[in-house]
C-alpha cells in the first residue's frame, strides 16, 4: 500500500503546490479546474521523479510556514534599512564586506533556502559556495562587525532551516 | 460606498510606498560605484517595491472588480527567481574580478566559481577581462 503510495505521489507536497498554481492561474475557482489541477499535480511529479533521486526524507511544513512568516517580516524591516543607507550613507562611509558562513545544513534543497533566504533579505546577497559545498560566501552591503552577521545568520535561518528539514 | 473609499485609499497608499522603494532602488543603482554593492539595491529594495505595487492591484480589484489573486502567483514567482539572478550577477562579478577578492573558505579548497580546471586557467585569467562594467 505505502509502495503503490509512494510510486503514484513522489512527490506529494509538490502535487499539492501544483494544483493551487493551477488553480491562482485559472483566476476562478470551479471544480473542473481544481480537478484538473490535481490531475496536472499528480502526472508531472510522476513523470519528472527520475530526474530527482534524492528528496529529503523529511519536510516539516508547519515550521516553514512560520519561517516564511519570519523572513517577510525581516525582509520588510531590512528594506527600509537599505532604504536609509542608500538615501544617506555617503559612498566613503559604506563599509562593504565578504562574509564566510560554515554551513552545518548538508542537503541540497536547505542550502537552496537559506541561500535564497539570505539574498531576499537586504543588505545580504549570497555570492557563491565552496567547491565542496561546506560554506556559503556572502556580501553585505554595509556592517560594522561582520562577524555579527555572519551569527544572526546562522541562529537566526540556519538553524531554523535545520529543524524543518530535521 | 465607505469600502469602496478606504479601498482607494489603501490603494493610493500602496502606490505610493511601492513607488518610493522603486526610486530607491534606482537612486541606489546610480549611487553606489562598485558592482558588487549596486547588486544590493535593485534586487532587494525592489522586492517591497514592487510587492506593494501588486498589493495595490490586487486590492483595486477586490473593490471594483470581481477580485483576482494573480498577483499572487507573480510575487512567488518574482522572489523564487529573484536571488537567482542576484546569484548569477554575483559569480560573473568574482569570475570576472570585478570585486575584492573573497577570503579563502575555511574548510573547503575555494569557491566554486574561481574553481577552474587547469586547462581553462588561461582563459579564466585577469588579464584578458574587459574593463570593469
Amino acid at each position: 500500500m505505502i509502495k503503490a503510495y509512494r510510486w503514484l505521489l513522489p512527490h506529494p507536497l509538490v502535487t499539492l503546490l501544483l494544483a493551487v498554481v493551477w488553480t491562482l492561474l485559472q483566476n476562478e475557482i470551479s471544480a473542473g479546474m481544481v480537478v484538473f489541477g490535481v490531475i496536472l499535480g499528480i502526472i508531472i511529479p510522476w513523470g519528472t521523479s527520475v530526474w530527482w533521486p534524492d528528496t529529503p526524507r523529511a519536510f516539516h511544513v508547519s515550521r516553514m510556514v512560520t519561517y516564511s512568516i519570519m523572513v517577510i517580516w525581516d525582509i520588510m524591516v531590512a528594506n527600509v534599512q537599505v532604504a536609509w543607507i542608500v538615501l544617506t550613507k555617503p559612498n566613503s562611509k559604506l563599509r562593504p564586506a565578504w562574509i564566510v558562513v560554515p554551513l552545518e545544513l548538508r542537503q541540497p534543497e536547505a542550502i537552496t533556502i537559506l541561500a535564497g533566504t539570505i539574498t531576499l533579505t537586504p543588505g545580504t546577497v549570497s555570492a557563491d559556495l565552496s567547491d565542496e559545498g561546506h560554506s556559503l560566501l556572502v556580501h553585505v552591503l554595509h556592517t560594522e562587525d561582520p562577524d555579527a552577521v555572519r551569527d544572526e545568520i546562522k541562529t537566526r535561518y540556519e538553524r531554523r532551516l535545520k529543524e524543518i528539514f530535521a | 460606498m465607505t469600502a469602496e473609499i478606504i479601498g482607494t485609499y489603501a490603494v493610493a497608499i500602496c502606490l505610493l510606498v511601492g513607488a518610493g522603494f522603486a526610486m530607491v532602488g534606482a537612486i541606489g543603482l546610480l549611487k553606489f560605484n562598485d558592482s558588487m554593492t549596486r547588486l544590493h539595491a535593485p534586487t532587494k529594495v525592489g522586492t517591497v517595491g514592487i510587492g506593494a505595487l501588486l498589493l495595490a492591484s490586487m486590492i483595486h480589484s477586490f473593490t471594483v472588480g470581481d477580485g483576482s489573486l494573480h498577483e499572487l502567483l507573480i510575487m512567488s514567482f518574482l522572489f523564487v527567481t529573484a536571488p537567482i539572478s542576484a546569484n548569477f550577477m554575483a559569480k560573473v562579478n568574482i569570475h570576472r574580478r570585478a570585486c575584492d577578492t573573497p577570503p579563502e573558505p575555511p574548510q573547503d579548497d575555494t569557491w566554486s566559481t574561481l574553481n577552474v580546471p587547469e586547462a581553462d586557467r588561461e582563459m579564466a585569467s585577469p588579464s584578458v577581462q574587459s574593463p570593469k562594467a
